[in-house]
């Protein structure tokens, strides 16, 4: 682009340029690129703390290996109850659209519940496996493990405890505009957690399992 | 003692009076003097009765224009403490030979090396960098505001916070000995049991979490908050690498974050990722630091080649050549800035293979770098250059960069890097690019921005003193240091045995002295300035005949920046608007939304400031409370529904007015 | 999400029941349709029940192979999420949310292949007992 071209043949006197707008401008609202964006940051940290995992997760150091504490039927149910989570608030989003302050309510409330089932039974895992003496500090297999399906889990109850505050808010005010911006807003928050736990059963427990 | 010794320990953790360097005497008269000025300060604010207005104009602004000024002061605040650490150095390094041996133990002397380190690059770059993108983007897009105006002062108060976290060391406990990059197992609780590693871990955390939002923050406002008419390719270069720079933000943070949490982890929980037994690795660490580590350097200098952009095609009188190169090089810099990484250990072992693929992505890199040189230089080719201070420092930044760049490329060949990984010629080199590179570009931006920003111009003759200061003791400072590197001197060594190498060393030293002065002069030319400002007075907005949409407005600019919207319909919109003739409306104005000031972002970044001292000192109950607290207003600030307002027509009419007349008086 | 553009965006609050299927199309949030979870859904049990039982069953001959059936369908599965969970498509946003999705999964992918690449060789170089994980206490 050089200075060789002229401003001057696109102002002409039919139809001089304008310069400013005269009336209000509003720019699109970004909420909504904002939250995915942070998303998209998020990613980046599950992806190191899965490079992490990648890469000490056989350092066993003469402790117990995936196979040997894995238990799949649990983190099956664990899957379910996470899946099905992300079909209710998809309910609660569907209501939402039809502007059923109700139905919203309703249909986070289920999701919450199963989140918490979720976070529950995380717990009870956790809490068999550090009993057992197979604890984050047993050996760098075990601190990855640790260290990503927890932040996985502590992502889920930020979502709880959002969900929590969001049905106040909804119940409050009703579903106006920007509380429809946070409801979406936490539901790509809920379905990224979904994806990561994809990548989280597949990568860390079937893979694990496997010699 | 008490009766309850482990309530003590859950109130006070490992804090005692021990923390406080009672036998340190440098760091007592530094102690002193911080008292004293502090004192003196927060005196005088309550004498002239300033704590209200601060409060609401600028603490708990949400403005843009005001919190990227914030960001300027605490960036050149923290260069005075930066500084410090840097002329201590030289001081040590340029006396401590055979018997000698300084007046800086190793153990003080390591944290001196550290704090320099972690200062320069996130409490004094990333705030100048991210202040200015903070003040300039919106203004150069024709936008009122960011996207996300709390999050922004929310951002500014958590790097204040993590600055703050860093200054406590000084005086309760101390900083960390491990370098600025912390690497472990060194960093690891077992050498390192001390409050020196988690004051930086979690001073970079706090801050951390103000960088990545405020990243998000700026790219939504460019994405979205553009004027009507302004498409991607005709946004000044300024907007397009702060574009980059923000992509890259988003992009590299959350590596860090996740590095030192798990750092953290290991520290606190005794889990074993870093250490050195029960299958723990530590060269992951510098590996993931470093993913983040180079990313982190294009974020500071790709805003400065903006800048330089700017000041370039300003003072020619020219339209920045290769404008669409420009934009692809920023790009092509952003997606290889994640390729390169390993440059940074190629003596850790990953052998040809690795090394090679690594030592060519990294010679690839700065292929970009060089055509925006050309660029620059065929702008000024045949322009009607004026050396004002800003076209001095570009002229400087070229030279001074285009040094460190090609010494860059020599340490890019990995048998090279093999005798020079760690000397002092690496410290030459980083220095000489940043140096060069962001901190030239920042006083670049300063002596062009600051009269937009505050109304007159920055003294010419100290800034001209200045200059010369800190471009001759860059050059005295450094170029001995390439000298020493080749000939195998370490980094971080505070004493040394060969008498041969001392000379170079003074010679540094009195390069540092130089700098000092020069740091000196820009603080006399901001105190000259202010008191000369009716004779350096800018009325028109536009005193070095600007070519971007912030120029059109007044020095200072409104709150609301534009009574209206402008329309854009080329690049380089207010070069266009001159030429054209356009004429400022002085009727019609409208009310325009506004967003309202809060206190939530200062108060939010207050609790996390106390939550950091808490949990460096283990102080549990306290840190509990903290984080409580802090999910609580948070929670609570979200409550708040009513965060807007808006500014009656009559008073935009009023301020109109008033900059009409100013305008009229200049003729 | 199609970007809707000034004019709902500037009535924040004003909530407007101007759709006769009593459906907002206000700041650019997008349309959802029961259809579309449902197939998501379906798929998503689908694509999860697969790997499970073959793990649980004992797997393939080779574990590598495994492996990599694993990996293909999560692979397949975020898809899945993607489009019928997140609404993903090339329009939302102007085309800035895939193309900020496409970024952060290129640099996903240069984080975990690098650093296994780099970390397999330092161990290989670096720690050659490592490589044998069950060696250490």
């Amino acid at each position: 682009m050089s200075d060789a071209k002229s401003y001057d043949t696109y102002n002409t006197a039919a139809a001089p340029l304008r310069f400013h707008q005269e009336t209000e401008h509003h720019p699109e609202n970004g909420t909504l690129l904002g939250f995915w964006l942070y998303l998209m940051s998020d990613c980046l940290i599950f992806a190191c703390l899965f490079a992490v995992y990648g890469v000490l997760g056989r350092s066993y150091a003469g402790g117990p290996t995936g196979a040997e504490i894995f238990e799949l039927p649990l983190v099956a149910l664990n899957t379910s109850l996470l899946l099905l989570s992300s079909i209710t608030y998809g309910f609660a989003m569907l209501e939402m659209q039809r502007n059923r302050v109700n139905g919203t309510l309703v249909w986070l409330a289920v999701t919450g519940l199963l989140g918490a089932g979720f976070i529950g039974i995380e717990l009870y895992e956790f809490g068999n496996l550090i009993a057992e003496g197979n604890g984050p500090q047993r050996s760098a297999f075990l601190s990855s493990f640790f260290t990503l399906v927890g932040t996985h889990g502590l992502h889920v109850s930020c979502g709880i405890i959002w969900l929590i505050t969001l049905m106040v808010q909804v119940k409050r005010k009703g579903l106006i505009g920007p509380n429809k911006r946070r409801l979406w807003c936490l539901s790509m928050f809920w379905h990224f957690l979904d994806v990561v736990w994809i990548g989280v059963f597949s990568f860390v427990y079937l893979m694990g399992v496997l010699p | 003692m008490s009766d309850h010794p482990d309530l003590t320990k859950l109130i006070f953790g490992r804090l005692s009076w021990d923390a406080i360097p009672f036998h340190e005497p440098i760091l007592l008269a530094t102690f002193a003097a911080v008292l004293v000025g502090g004192l003196v300060l927060l005196g005088l604010i309550t004498k002239y009765r300033l704590w209200g207005y601060l409060w609401h104009e600028w603490f708990t602004s949400i403005d843009h224009k005001k919190i990227g000024i914030m960001y300027m002061v605490l960036g050149l605040v923290m260069l005075l403490r930066g500084f410090a650490d840097a002329i201590m150095m030289r001081l040590q390094q340029a006396i401590s030979f055979g018997d000698n041996l300084g007046y800086l133990p190793p153990h003080h002397y390591d944290q001196v090396f550290t704090a320099h380190g972690v200062i320069m690059i996130f409490f004094v770059a990333m705030p100048i960098v991210t202040g200015l993108m903070n003040y300039i983007v919106p203004l150069q897009i024709g936008a009122r505001d960011v996207a996300f105006p709390f999050l922004n002062n929310f951002s500014f108060w958590m790097t204040t916070s993590g600055a703050v976290l860093v200054m406590a060391s000084l005086f309760v406990g101390e900083f960390a000995r491990t370098g600025w990059l912390a690497y472990p197992p060194l960093s690891g609780i077992l050498a390192s049991p001390d409050v020196g590693v988690d004051y930086y871990i979690w001073s970079l955390q706090i801050a951390g979490v103000g960088t990545l939002l405020s990243g998000v923050n700026l790219l939504v406002t460019i994405i979205k908050m553009r004027a009507p008419g302004m498409k991607l390719m005709q946004m000044p270069v300024f907007t397009w690498t702060a574009l980059c720079t923000n992509v890259l933000i988003i992009a590299a943070f959350p590596v860090l974050t996740a590095v030192l949490a798990l750092l953290s982890m290991d520290r606190y929980l005794g889990t074993h990722m870093f250490t050195n037994e029960l299958g723990g690795n530590a060269m992951m660490y510098v590996n993931l630091i470093w993913i983040w580590g180079h990313p982190e350097v294009y974020i500071l200098i790709l805003p400065m080649f903006g800048v330089f952009s700017e000041v370039v095609s300003t003072f020619a009188g020219k339209r920045l050549f290769g404008y669409t190169s420009m934009v692809y090089a920023t790009i092509v810099i952003t997606v290889l800035s994640y390729l390169v990484w390993l440059h940074h250990f190629f003596t850790m072992g990953s052998g040809a293979s690795v090394n090679s693929f690594f030592g060519i992505t990294t010679m690839i890199i700065s292929i970009p770098t060089g055509a925006k040189i050309f660029n620059w230089l065929f702008t000024m080719y045949r322009g009607r250059i004026r050396f004002e201070l800003p076209m001095m420092w570009v002229v400087a930044f070229m030279v001074t960069f285009v040094i460190g760049g090609m010494t860059g490329v020599l340490l890019a060949v990995p048998p090279a890097d093999f005798s020079l990984h760690n000397s002092l010629f690496l410290i030459a080199h980083f220095h000489n690019v940043i140096i060069g590179g962001v901190l030239f570009g920042a006083f670049a931006a300063i002596n062009f921005w600051f009269p937009k920003a505050f109304g007159f111009r920055l003294d010419p003759f100290w800034g001209k003193c200045s200059f010369w200061l800190w471009v001759v003791g860059f050059y005295f400072a450094f170029m001995p240091l390439y000298v020493l590197g080749l000939m195998g001197v370490t980094r971080r060594i505070s004493h040394f045995e060969d008498p041969s190498l001392q000379i170079w060393f003074q010679i540094a030293a009195f390069g540092a002295v130089l700098i000092a002065l020069g740091i000196g002069a820009m603080l006399i030319q901001f105190v000259v300035s202010f008191l000369r400002r009716e004779q350096l007075r800018d009325v028109t907005g536009d005193p070095w005949g600007g070519r971007t949409l912030e120029w059109s407005t007044s020095s200072p600019p409104p709150a609301y920046n534009f009574a209206f919207t402008p329309v854009v319909h080329d690049g380089d919109a207010w070069w266009q608007m001159k030429r054209l003739g356009w004429q400022r409306p002085l009727a019609g104005f409208i009310d325009i939304h506004m967003p309202k000031n809060t206190g939530a972002g200062i108060i939010l970044a207050g609790i996390s400031t106390v939550l950091g001292f808490a949990m460096i000192w283990q102080m549990w109950l306290l840190a509990a409370l903290a984080f409580v607290s802090l999910l609580a207003v948070a929670i609570g600030h979200t409550f708040n529904y009513n965060r807007e307002y808006y500014i009656q027509a009559a008073d935009v009419a009023r301020v109109e007015a008033a900059r009409t007349e100013q305008l009229a008086s200049h003729v | 999400m199609s970007a809707h553009t000034d004019v709902h965006a500037a009535h924040d609050g004003h909530d407007h029941h101007h759709d006769p299927h009593g459906e907002h199309h206000d700041d650019g949030i997008g349309h959802v349709s029961l259809k579309g979870y449902m197939i998501g859904f379906v798929l998503a049990v689908l694509l999860t029940a697969v790997p499970f039982a073959l793990v649980m069953s004992g797997g393939l001959k080779d574990s590598g192979t495994t492996a990599l059936v694993i990996l293909g369908f999560a692979a397949v599965q975020i898809v899945v999420h993607m489009v019928y969970f997140l609404h993903m498509n090339a329009k939302s946003e102007g085309g800035w949310n895939m193309l900020a999705l496409i970024f952060t999964a290129v640099l996903v992918l240069i984080t975990l292949s690098g650093s296994i690449w780099v970390m397999y060789h330092l161990n290989h170089n670096m720690m050659p007992a490592l490589m044998d994980p069950r060696n250490l206490p």
